[in-house]
């Protein structure tokens, strides 16, 4: 087991290598500097302007060298100029060229500078993942033990009536992405048109007090996609376990309905659901970015919008080493649990 | 006189026919012929089919006749229509109605959809094809071969996947990126993968018989290059294949975060089927390893590869959609469905009028398609 964690967080870390890698070749591609130096310097700069711009803040050198700086295993780029100041990446703020670091990348805990909302990468992301954290949270203590119940409840009594209308219900809400259950719901339910006005259509102001009123919406929305394909394969799975020959025995021996359900099957059948709730972050993530531009609400996923928007590059490359991490962690603890939950899995 | 919701759902229905006619006369074929049409004939068996099949085949006539359903010219904007509620007569225009209202540029909402049906309908399933094509092309060996091959390309397919789909979309579909030529190199990658899968499956079929396979391929590959210079290079020497560089730019972003999840769903087949007796019986005949692949292996793999690609079809359109949706599509001012949705959500909560029908559109595309799916697949799990 711990050569299998082991492994596993290897190759994770390679991964996150490679993707940081590619996300910085793709934002530091000249036309998306050339926008950087523009919007940093001015909009009229000619193209010797941008050129000297980009050599005095360091992004004309090597593409390696420059993210091994951003890694911090390469010294921080320094620029002396005419009159004898020093400029570089790790001196800013209260840094002055003497007291600054001669490293200062992801691995020395500095995530660089966003040019977008002019403050540090660190804190001003973990505060948006606070946000984002307490959407989900609630997105999930509400889909989830649903989602698990009514995959139960269709898959007990296969091609039953409760069955059948349940698994319309999944295959229908797994059909409605968030941006078409989201604008349903706020024309429904706070728009002037249909006169509902139960709800805010926006969420700007959940970010400070987060009420019934404000926060329901977002909830809902990522709720209502995530909830179909759970219940699918709780559902698929229950069904299995259903048709088992324990069951059957219990069945035989005369233990009542309930009881087989809830002792005998269902342990068993929430193995698969689990793993693929884990699984599910990814897309979970897509969701959530959708969900924070449509009801304004200024978490992780808008501030990724903006970062990508802007090409704010420390930015948007910390934006995926959070969004990376999220997937491979969740990876890997849907492969562990899989094989706590079910004794006949072994790795080796 | 404005019309009332009986009047506009009635005047929608009689503009229909056509549609209506045409779907007619597919299900009464279908239904007649179901036992000599195999997999879609049985898929007439399946009442959760049936009703899938029936939306998709909507949408696809839909998308067919969309120039004669129309009323006004998408892009046209008429002035005095600016978000005038469904059912407003057109002002100085006998029996014209905008039948679900005017958007914020006083458009006609209604023949926006319609026109938008037929964006999606050409890409969406396009898309899946290309994804599928370089999907099965790498994932069959990876499954047949296993070893370092596997292992790489694995890894890879690993890597695209555990990208947020979002921030990819946002790094590769970017007016920026077009300027780079990233999206034609991506191009000439993934738009080769269909013409060396139909050639590998062309020479392993017939290269006992050289006469036949010469001029096979020969067609194959003639018809391959031409397509492939007008698609990825826009070098078509006929200049009748052509890709808009903003349309190629997610063509290629939708069929390269889809192929990966194909090539997964192929492999794992692949390493299933290859045990089979068939395949034994195959390799002890001293068939060569492509037309184990090609010609043994992947047939028996179609029930799911047929299902999932219904899916992913759906899935294309939510990709496609989510696209729009962030300003990321086609043009401005196309009236593809997410783009729509997209410009009618910044006034939703005063006018939900032009956001709603591209919204109900597209949920409803997908939904029958998953449908479709779902009956498929248990029509395909009865044998």
């Amino acid at each position: 087991m711990g050569m299998f964690i082991l492994r596993r967080t290897g190759i994770m870390l390679l991964t996150a290598l490679c993707l940081t890698f590619v996300v910085f070749y793709l934002t530091n591609l000249y036309p998306n500097l050339e926008k950087l130096a523009k919007s940093e310097g001015n909009m009229r700069m000619t193209d010797v302007q941008v050129q000297s711009w980009l050599d005095k803040n360091g992004y004309t050198q090597n593409l390696f060298i420059r993210y091994g700086e951003w890694l911090g295993v390469v010294p921080g780029f320094i620029y002396k100029h005419e009159d004898e100041t020093v400029t570089g990446r790790c001196i800013r703020f209260s840094n002055t060229s003497e007291t600054a670091p001669r490293f200062c990348g992801i691995l020395q805990g500095d995530f660089g500078f966003s040019t977008t909302f002019k403050e540090n990468v660190g804190p001003l992301i973990v505060r948006k993942l606070k946000l984002t954290g307490l959407l989900m949270l609630w997105a999930f203590l509400l889909y989830v033990p649903l989602a698990l119940l009514l995959g139960v409840l269709a898959g007990m009594r296969e091609g039953s009536k409760t069955d059948r209308s349940l698994s319309t219900f999944a295959i229908a809400t797994s059909a409605t992405p968030e941006y078409v259950s989201g604008v349903i719901l706020i024309a429904v339910f706070s728009s002037s048109a249909f006169g509902l006005k139960w709800f805010k259509g926006t969420s700007a102001s959940a970010m400070d007090n987060p009420g019934f009123a404000n926060f329901t919406l977002p909830v809902l929305t990522i709720a209502l996609f995530g909830i179909g394909y759970i219940t699918r394969m709780t559902r698929a799975s229950m069904a299995e376990v259903m048709t088992a020959q324990y069951i059957r025995t219990a069945r035989l021996k005369g233990v009542s309905f309930p009881a087989i359900v809830i002792k005998h099957a269902l342990r068993n059948a929430l193995i698969a659901p689990f793993t693929i709730i884990m699984l599910q972050f990814n897309y979970l993530l897509t969701g959530v970015v959708i969900t924070e531009i449509l009801f304004n609400y200024k978490g992780f996923g808008w501030t990724l919008v903006q970062a990508a928007g802007n090409n704010d590059i420390e930015l948007l490359l910390s934006c995926s080493i959070v969004a990376v991490f999220v997937v491979l962690v969740t990876q890997l603890i849907s492969d562990i649990g899989y094989v706590y939950l079910n004794p006949r899995i072994r790795v080796s | 006189m404005e019309l009332t919701w009986i009047q506009i759902i009635g005047t929608i229905l009689a503009k229909f026919w056509l549609v209506w006619l045409s779907m007619a006369i597919v299900f009464a074929l279908s239904i007649k012929f179901k036992r000599q049409l195999g997999l879609y004939g049985k898929m007439f068996d399946s009442t959760v089919a049936i009703a899938g099949f029936a939306i998709v085949l909507f949408w696809f006539f839909t998308a067919i006749y969309a120039d004669a359903l129309i009323n006004f010219d998408p892009l046209a904007q008429i002035s005095g229509m600016k978000n005038k509620v469904p059912g407003t007569p057109v002002a100085g225009m006998e029996d014209a109605w905008f039948l679900f209202g005017g958007d914020n540029l006083a458009r006609d909402v209604y023949s926006r959809l319609i026109i938008g049906s037929r964006q999606v309908l050409i890409i969406a399933p396009a898309a899946t094809a290309f994804a599928f094509m370089a999907g099965v092309t790498l994932g069959v060996p990876a499954g047949y071969y296993g070893g370092l091959y596997d292992t790489v390309m694995s890894f890879i397919a690993n890597l695209v996947l555990s990208f947020p789909v979002i921030l990819l979309f946002y790094l590769l579909v970017t007016p920026e990126i077009v300027e780079t030529g990233i999206p034609v190199y991506m191009a000439a990658v993934l738009f080769l993968f269909p013409i060396v899968f139909v050639l590998i499956l062309l020479n392993s079929r017939f290269y006992t018989q050289p006469g036949k396979r010469n001029l096979y391929i020969g067609i194959a590959a003639v018809i391959g290059l031409w397509a492939y210079l007008g698609l990825a290079f826009n070098l078509d020497p006929l200049g009748i294949l052509y890709m808009d560089p903003n349309l190629l730019n997610i063509f290629v972003a939708v069929v390269f975060v889809n192929s990966p999840t194909v090539f997964r769903i192929v492999r794992g087949l692949v390493l299933d089927i290859q045990t089979r007796d068939y395949v034994a019986a195959a390799q002890t005949r001293g068939e060569g390893p492509w037309y184990v692949m090609l010609w043994e292996i992947l047939p028996n793999a179609r029930g799911p590869l047929i299902v999932d690609f219904c899916l992913r079809i759906g899935y294309t359109t939510i990709l496609l959609g989510t696209l729009g949706f962030f300003g990321l599509g086609v043009s401005p001012e196309s009236p593809d469905w997410g783009s729509t949705i997209n410009e009618g959500r910044k006034l939703l909560s005063i006018y939900p009028h032009p956001a709603l029908p591209p919204a109900f559109a597209l949920m409803s595309l997908v939904l029958g398609l998953n449908l479709l799916a779902d009956g498929l697949r248990e029509e395909s799990l009865k044998d």
